[in-house]
């Protein structure tokens, strides 16, 4: 720790650590992790750069408000297992927010290290540094005595964890009710592999048994459980309703039902939930194509390219209707895939999928766009380009371009939606139903994974709050 | 993990599991169906509903060996357990009153016969035309025997059984006789789209239960995406059943037909010794 006159001064005319990337020439062509974290001897050098600052202003940019000094101030000490437990206070899941967060936009977009010219901490990866050291270090944050209330947690998504985890701390028993098989929701079946390991998903998901949180799988409620069962019969106090936004869009253009076309929830799922990668060791297969177009500029666009290139194609196009620069997609990931070999095309629209001898997609017809005035969104909207048609070979092809709330949003319990499907919900969580809340993507439509869990926590807040009354205090 | 109370085997390759799942027993109805995963290397297979009892506890399900998950599934014995069942999923069958035609095909006699049961047990007259390519693969003769049906007629492909010929001969007599007033069909695409033709010819309502290729179930995939009136619907939330005279039936057989070369390959995977249930 660098001392003057016995106190810290940090280093903050440092550059930033540099991330651990595998070569682009290797990682592209198999499914291991991208990014393989600091090291020790990195995580110490980067804490040293932190100005420690009174009034931390990364902590503001914090969904879930994680005491970052703190934490970063415990790595210097070469306390870790404090520091783990420090952001346990807030966060239950480091290992899997220090890689996926847009750390730009939130912690690190309010380091003040910014305003003075120089790289923000690189607080994402000593979050994840310090959420990997849990098999060594432990720490199981302590909860409340139980306080005889019950809450069920439908999804077990980054939301439904959010809460769930909040909740068994304030001593409450909570069972968590998940459609799939497993637990996660899309940092399973939606976030690949290679950037999110589902060995890391599984463990921190199963830290939350420790908290005595129970889950239950293979459960979709509103289909095997209702509102009234919940209530009623099986003695809960409350429900959080966390489902998301999973019901993908379309295209809506012919051809799109032919084999080969897939929309990205379809293609992910099969990789990652599925492991379709290694066929036939298990058993669901996926379409390995030469010439894949993915259609999107999101993070989940990148990730089904990125997932293409690891299958092998020969040729993966991202195809934009926009510019990179109106691209959702973080920054980095539009870097990395392309570094990896995905091809961008800017300003295009697909016309039409047509299908080969075999029945299957052969090519894609397309159209040139260019930028108009300015949408609501305050994106320049693309315009067609009169006869600009051409065409593209195509044996697979993945629409990522959104999705919408998840039809089963409100089979569950009585709730309110709005016209698109989405659960109406106050800042609390707080819906029609007195004793539902709900948060995440089926309140606000797909967002950020952070997000999902800051509002999981603020659901939390307020089920305590009206459930115990003073309390919770 | 989903105990097997009961296996029962209908010939050399079709079998009914009952299986240990009360809560979803006390939510099934005919014409929903569950997923099934049998192990942590499995994937994910639908099956409709063939019987349920919420007193008991359990849930069954039919279903004939035609590939890698089927045949991993026929191995198991009661005792034994299934990793994973999901349910139960999609619209139940709606059971207007009335005098009833149940079409089965092949494999999809094992989701006509809870129908029909269904259907004689709300009081309605039911007949059903049960179709197979030879008599070898009809499947549940008995127990349909067993209902009291206004009829039952049995087609095979080769004459092995009952009347020589496809299914849409009898169909098409019975819309002659206007001895039906609404028709429920499931089995191969080329059975239920024949019978749709027919039906629409007489202005019969035909309802059919559609098979596409799951992946989740419940919607936030679209691999079980049909065309329905030139709309794209989900099979696993908007169905399986819809009207039969609105299907893209080319663009169903297309889809269902997306992974025939891998589940080849995966079968032969199976039997070179790759799958651990033959170590």
């Amino acid at each position: 720790m660098p001392l003057v006159n016995g106190k810290y001064r940090a280093n903050n005319k440092d550059p930033r650590v540099p991330a651990n990337e595998v070569p682009a020439e290797v990682r592209a062509k198999n499914f291991e992790p991208v990014d393989t974290g600091y090291t020790t001897e990195d995580a110490l050098e980067e804490a040293n750069r932190c100005l420690d600052c009174k009034k931390p202003m990364c902590v503001k940019g914090c969904p879930v408000g994680i005491d970052i000094p703190t934490f970063i101030r415990q790595i210097r000490e070469e306390d870790f297992a404090a520091g783990l437990a420090t952001i346990r206070e807030s966060n239950m899941l480091p290992s899997v927010c220090g890689r996926v967060c847009p750390q730009e936009n939130q912690c690190e977009g309010n380091c003040i290290l910014n305003r003075t010219g120089n790289d923000p901490i690189a607080i994402g990866q000593l979050e994840r540094f310090l959420g990997d050291m849990t098999e060594s270090v432990g720490a199981t944050p302590v909860c409340k005595p139980a306080n005889g209330k019950k809450v069920a947690v439908v999804g077990s998504g980054p939301s439904g964890i959010a809460c769930a985890g909040a909740l068994a701390r304030e001593g409450f028993d909570v069972t968590v009710y998940e459609a799939f098989q497993t637990g996660g929701g899309v940092l399973t079946y939606g976030i690949p592999e290679f950037r999110l390991p589902k060995a890391i998903v599984k463990r921190e998901i199963d830290g939350l048994k420790d908290l005595g949180v129970k889950f239950e799988y293979d459960a979709v409620v509103g289909r095997l459980y209702d509102g009234d069962e919940f209530f009623n019969d099986m003695g809960y106090d409350a429900m959080y309703m966390a489902v998301g936004a999973g019901l993908p869009k379309f295209l809506n253009i012919p051809g799109e039902n032919l084999p080969g076309v897939f929309c990205a929830n379809e293609y992910l799922t099969r990789v990652n939930l599925m492991k379709a990668m290694d066929f036939p060791v298990y058993d669901t297969p996926i379409k390995h194509g030469k010439n894949v177009v993915v259609f999107g500029g999101g993070n989940v666009a990148m990730d089904a390219a990125r997932t293409a290139l690891r299958l092998g194609a020969d040729s993966v196009t991202l195809a934009y209707r926009r510019t990179e620069k109106e691209m959702p997609a973080r920054v980095a990931e539009l870097h990395h895939a392309k570094e990896e070999g995905v091809r961008v095309m800017e300003l295009v629209s697909p016309l039409e999928f047509e299908a080969g001898e075999d029945g299957f997609v052969a090519k894609v017809k397309l159209e040139r766009m260019e930028l108009g005035e300015p949408d609501e969104s305050g994106r320049r909207r693309p315009v067609r380009v009169e006869g600009s048609e051409f065409e593209l070979p195509c044996d697979v092809a993945v629409t990522a371009i959104g999705t919408n709330a998840n039809p089963f949003a409100n089979m569950a319990a009585d709730v309110d939606l709005n016209k698109w499907g989405y659960i109406e919900a106050d800042e609390d969580g707080k819906t029609s139903n007195p004793k539902v809340w709900a948060g995440g993507d089926i309140v606000t439509g797909a967002a950020t994974v952070i997000l999902a869990m800051g509002a999981g926590k603020q659901a939390a807040a307020s089920i305590a709050k009206t459930l115990l009354g003073d309390d919770a205090e | 993990m989903f105990e097997i109370l009961e296996k029962t085997q209908y010939s050399e390759k079709v079998f009914k599991f009952r299986v240990h799942a009360p809560q979803m027993a006390k939510k099934a109805h005919a014409g929903q169906f569950l997923m099934v995963r049998t192990d942590e290397h499995g994937e994910r297979v639908p099956f409709t509903f063939a019987d349920w009892n919420p007193e008991e506890g359990w849930i069954e399900f039919i279903f004939m060996v035609i590939g890698k998950t089927t045949e991993d599934l026929s191995q198991l014995q009661a005792g034994d357990s299934i990793l994973d069942v999901t349910g139960p999923l999609g619209q139940p069958t709606e059971m207007k009153p009335g005098n009833w035609c149940v079409i089965g095909g092949g494999v999809g006699l094992a989701i006509a016969y809870p129908v029909a049961r269904a259907l004689v047990d709300a009081g309605n007259k039911v007949t059903v035309i049960m179709g197979a390519r030879t008599k070898d693969l009809l499947i549940l003769t008995e127990q349909f025997r067993e209902l009291p049906l206004e009829n039952l007629i049995i087609t095979t492909d080769d004459g092995s059984e009952g009347e020589k010929g496809v299914v849409t001969a009898p169909l098409e007599r019975l819309c002659e006789d206007h001895a039906i007033d609404q028709v429920f069909a499931v089995g191969p695409v080329p059975m239920m789209k024949f019978s749709a033709l027919t039906c629409e010819k007489y202005d019969m309502p035909i309802t059919a239960s559609l098979n596409p290729i799951m992946v989740d179930g419940t919607g936030m995939c679209g691999c079980c995406r049909v065309t329905v009136g030139g709309e794209t619907k989900f099979a696993c939330v908007d169905g399986p059943d819809f009207d039969a005279t609105q299907v893209d039936w080319a663009d169903l057989a297309a889809r269902q037909g997306s992974y025939r070369a891998e589940e080849h390959v995966a079968l032969e995977h199976a039997h070179e010794g790759g799958c651990k249930c033959h170590s």
